[in-house]
C-alpha cells in the first residue's frame, strides 16, 4: 500500500515538472511534437527507474560502509552517465529498433536534472530499495504524463493566433503555469 | 576591449535565463522571493567562475574525448565544496534552497560556458565570462523573485512595500506563478529587443 502511495504520489501529487521544476530543459525543449515527447518519456521512465536503483545501491552498500557519503553528488552524476551510455550501447545491440525511436534523446538525459535530483530525494526520503523504485518509476511516469500533455497542446497551438512576442517559450511557459494550476488539484490526494 | 566584453556580454545580450533560457530549473523553483534569488545566483555564480577558471587553466591537458566526463566531475566538486561551505555558514538559506543545491551540478549554464568558452580560453577571460555570465543569472533571478514577493507577500527582500491592506496573490508563491512570471517575462524581453 505505501509503494501504491509513493508511486501516485510521484506521478500526480509531486509531479517532478509541475511541483519540483525537474527537468524543466527537456520539458521546453521536447515538447513540441507528441511522438517525440512520448519517445523522451519513455527513456526518462527507463533510466529513471534504472537509476533509482543503482544511486540506492551505490549509497547503501558503497558510500554509507566506507564513510564517503560527502562524495555523492560525483558518485551520483558519474553513475547516471555512465548508466546512460551503458544503456544506449546496450539498446543498440540487443533492440536497434527501439534505439532508433530513442535516438539522440537517449545521451541528452544525462544533464536532466530530475534523474540527479530523483537520486538525491531518495537519499533524502531515505528510501530503501524497494520504494525508490516505486518512486523512479512514478516520477518517469509522471514527467512523460506532463510531456505528452504539452505535446498535445503545443501541436494544437500551431494554428492558434498567438501574439508574436509570446511565441515559442513564453507561451508554453505559461500553458505549463495553468497546467500546474491543473495539477494543483492532486493535492491532498496522497498524505506524505 | 575583448575582457570588456567577455564581462558584459552575460547581463543582456547573452543572458543566460532571459536570453538563452537556460537554467529553467532553480530559476523557477527558488525565486520565491528575492533573497532566495539572490542567494541561489552567488552559490551558482561561484561554481561557474571557480570551474571556469580551473577547466581554463587545464583546457590544454584534457583529453578531447573524455573532456564531458571530466567537466561534470570538476564541476560537481566545486559543487560539494560550496555545498558544504553554505551548510557551515549559511544553513537557514541552505534549508531553504534545499536541493537545488546540489542541482547545480547538471545547471546546463555551466557546462555551457564550460565547453564553449573556458575550454578554449585563458585564464583571464574565463574568469570574467563565468562572474559576467553568473551575475547576469543571479541578476534575472533576483527580478523574478522580487515580482514573485511583491505580488505573493507585498515585500520585497523581506521589507514590507505594500502596506497591510494588500490581499496577497498567493498563486505568486506557488509553482504555477513561477511558470507565468517567467513567461511574460520572456514575452516582455522578445518585444523590447525587437
Amino acid at each position: 500500500m505505501e509503494l501504491f502511495l509513493i508511486f501516485i504520489g510521484a506521478v500526480l501529487v509531486n509531479n517532478f515538472v509541475f511541483a519540483r521544476f525537474l527537468g524543466i530543459c527537456p520539458y521546453l525543449g521536447v515538447s513540441r511534437k507528441s511522438e517525440t515527447a512520448l519517445g523522451m518519456g519513455m527513456a526518462v521512465i527507463f533510466v529513471m527507474t534504472l537509476a533509482s536503483l543503482v544511486t540506492n545501491c551505490i549509497y547503501t552498500y558503497i558510500l554509507v560502509p566506507l564513510n564517503l557519503i560527502f562524495l555523492k553528488y560525483v558518485a551520483f552524476i558519474l553513475v547516471i552517465a555512465s548508466l546512460v551510455q551503458f544503456v544506449e550501447t546496450f539498446l543498440k545491440k540487443v533492440s536497434p529498433a527501439l534505439y532508433q525511436a530513442l535516438g539522440i534523446y537517449l545521451p541528452l538525459i544525462t544533464t536532466n536534472c530530475a534523474i540527479l535530483g530523483l537520486a538525491l530525494l531518495n537519499v533524502i526520503k531515505g528510501y530503501a530499495l524497494l520504494k525508490s523504485l516505486a518512486f523512479g518509476l512514478g516520477a518517469g511516469i509522471g514527467f512523460t504524463l506532463a510531456l505528452v500533455i504539452m505535446a498535445e497542446i503545443r501541436e494544437r497551438l500551431e494554428f492558434a493566433d498567438i501574439p508574436e512576442p509570446l511565441k515559442g517559450f513564453p507561451i508554453t511557459l505559461i500553458i505549463a503555469g495553468l497546467l500546474a494550476i491543473a495539477f494543483m488539484g492532486f493535492s491532498g490526494l496522497v498524505k506524505m | 576591449m575583448g575582457l570588456r566584453k567577455d564581462f558584459s556580454k552575460g547581463f543582456w545580450k547573452e543572458n543566460p535565463v532571459l536570453r538563452l533560457v537556460l537554467g529553467i530549473c532553480p530559476t523557477l523553483a527558488v525565486t520565491t522571493t528575492a533573497i532566495n534569488g539572490l542567494a541561489m545566483g552567488l552559490a551558482t555564480t561561484g561554481v561557474l567562475v571557480m570551474s571556469n577558471c580551473f577547466i581554463s587553466l587545464f583546457r590544454k591537458l584534457i583529453p578531447e574525448k573524455v573532456r564531458i566526463p571530466i567537466f561534470i566531475v570538476v564541476i560537481a566538486s566545486f559543487v560539494t565544496i560550496t555545498d558544504k561551505i553554505m551548510a557551515g555558514f549559511f544553513y537557514e538559506l541552505h534549508k531553504v534552497l534545499g536541493l537545488f543545491i546540489p542541482l547545480i551540478v547538471v545547471n546546463c549554464i555551466i557546462l555551457g560556458r564550460a565547453e564553449a568558452f573556458a575550454s578554449r580560453n585563458p585564464l583571464l577571460n574565463s574568469f570574467l565570462d563565468g562572474l559576467g555570465m553568473g551575475l547576469g543569472f543571479t541578476a534575472s533571478l533576483v527580478v523574478i523573485g522580487s515580482i514573485r514577493e511583491i505580488l505573493g507577500q507585498g515585500s520585497i527582500f523581506g521589507i514590507a512595500l505594500l502596506g497591510t491592506n494588500y490581499q496577497p496573490f498567493l498563486v505568486m508563491l506557488l509553482p504555477p506563478g513561477a511558470f507565468i512570471t517567467l513567461g511574460l517575462l520572456l514575452g516582455l524581453m522578445n518585444r523590447i529587443s525587437k
